[in-house]
């Protein structure tokens, strides 16, 4: 790692303060962006450690019913606290990682880094959710700009997250085990006015929803709804661990296996 | 440099770090604990699991500045104050959970932080709980023998696997 002065303020005003200096990073918990500062993929001059705010950590349900996470919480405490009140997202926390990875990886840390595999992004575009930041609140539909690019400006915290309350929900990761990602993962939530279906870990673009199957669903919530329909793997992802064809065909299959688990 | 203070196994520390020093690094070069170990460095073999606050963590996924204040846990504390081993360092012995033990300190503080929130946990339970924890040697068998041994349960059914 190159050298870095380290702050570790205890409210949101300080943090930002603090992100307001030159070539400064905001560090969550660490369990990305620690490796990528020992791989010198990445030099910041100064890290403003998020786990100090208090304001910015634990689950609540707000008074429209919705949940809102506080964008410090960590994975472990999201599969604890969520469980009863958004079980779907509280499973998904629940497998993200390892263990001790999900002891201090924070749920703003996952979606201001947009890891075009990673699992939150699939809940929170799946979801609806709206990002809370320090400065303003951005649909998910206007959050994830593309593989490891948001809609956040440099200085900017992401304070909490606010996820509807589906009447349904699943979510199916096909699990990379050498990395603990998704190799594809797809979350499925059925809503009084329609559903929603996002899929990680398998197209360029990082995140994004499926129209064609919202619809379908939308109409009719059975796996067999969207039998007929197929991902173009044009812009899927294609490496060593599958090809963009079998990442194309995985969509579908996790997509049937979410609507069949969600009921 | 930042002078940075804790409790590692209930004694009071303290040192003077830089921002970027990990606390697998405080651990071992300016505490001399070399008990926890670093395998891959980043953040996937589990050899340098420790307790932070009560939680395993990957103390090379950690800096150490971050546990400023808290309560650490390493493999120096697990044995029982006389200095035998305790129940789960016993268990891996007698079931021979280990060969080569470069991954047993952080086999040990996983085990020891799964036991504390679910004290007899299934087979399943146990090999998901070591999703971050790589062993090249054992299969992992054995290391969950010695988890079962240690929640007081039978482990005939896994030696007959």
């Amino acid at each position: 790692m190159y050298s870095f002065e380290f702050e570790k303020p205890s409210t949101v005003a300080e943090a930002v303060a603090a992100l307001g200096a030159e070539e400064a990073q905001a560090l969550g918990g660490g369990q990305t962006l620690i490796p990528t500062l020992k791989q010198r993929l990445a030099a910041p001059a100064k890290l403003v450690s998020l786990s100090g705010i208090a304001e910015m950590k634990g689950v609540c349900v707000e008074d429209d019913g919705s949940l809102a996470i506080g964008g410090g919480t960590t994975h472990a405490t999201v599969a604890r606290e969520a469980a009863d009140k958004y079980p779907a997202l509280a499973e998904l926390a629940s497998h993200i990682g390892d263990p001790a990875v999900r002891n201090r990886g924070t749920i703003g840390g996952s979606l201001a880094n947009n890891d075009p595999s990673a699992c939150y992004p699939a809940a929170v575009l799946g979801s609806g959710a709206t990002i809370r930041t320090n400065a303003r609140d951005i649909a998910a539909d206007d959050f994830f700009q593309g593989m490891f690019t948001t809609a956040l400006s440099d200085a900017e915290i992401i304070t909490s997250v606010r996820f509807p309350v589906p009447q349904a929900a699943n979510y199916q990761k096909f699990l990379q085990p050498a990395s603990r990602f998704a190799l594809v993962g797809v979350f499925v939530a059925r809503y009084a006015d329609g559903v929603r279906v996002a899929v990680t870990g398998a197209s360029e673009d990082g995140v994004f929803r499926w129209g064609e199957a919202e619809q379908a669903l939308s109409r009719e919530f059975r796996p067999d709804a969207v039998m007929g329909l197929r991902i173009n793997p044009m812009n899927m992802i294609g490496d060593l661990h599958g090809s963009k064809e079998y990442r194309a065909h995985l969509v579908g299959v996790l997509t049937r296996r979410a609507v069949a688990a969600a009921g | 440099m930042t002078q940075v203070s804790m409790t590692v196994n209930g004694k009071s520390v303290s040192g003077d770090v830089e921002g970027r020093t990990l606390l697998s690094s405080f651990l071992r070069d300016h505490l001399s604990l070399t008990g926890t170990h670093v395998g891959c460095d980043t953040g996937q073999c589990g050899a340098c699991v420790v307790h932070v606050d009560g939680e395993a963590v990957k103390s090379c996924n950690m800096l150490a500045l971050e546990a400023d204040g808290a309560e650490v846990g390493t493999i120096e504390g697990q044995a029982n104050a006389d200095g035998s081993l305790n129940v789960i360092q016993q268990a891996f012995q007698d079931h021979h959970g280990l060969q080569c033990g470069f991954c047993t300190p952080g086999m040990v503080m996983s085990a020891a932080a799964l036991l504390k929130d679910n004290p007899r946990p299934t087979e399943t339970e146990i090999r998901e709980y070591l999703e971050g924890n790589i062993c090249r040697c054992t299969g992992y068998h054995n290391i969950v023998k010695a988890i079962m041994a240690a929640s007081g349960q039978d482990v005939g059914a896994i030696a007959a696997e």
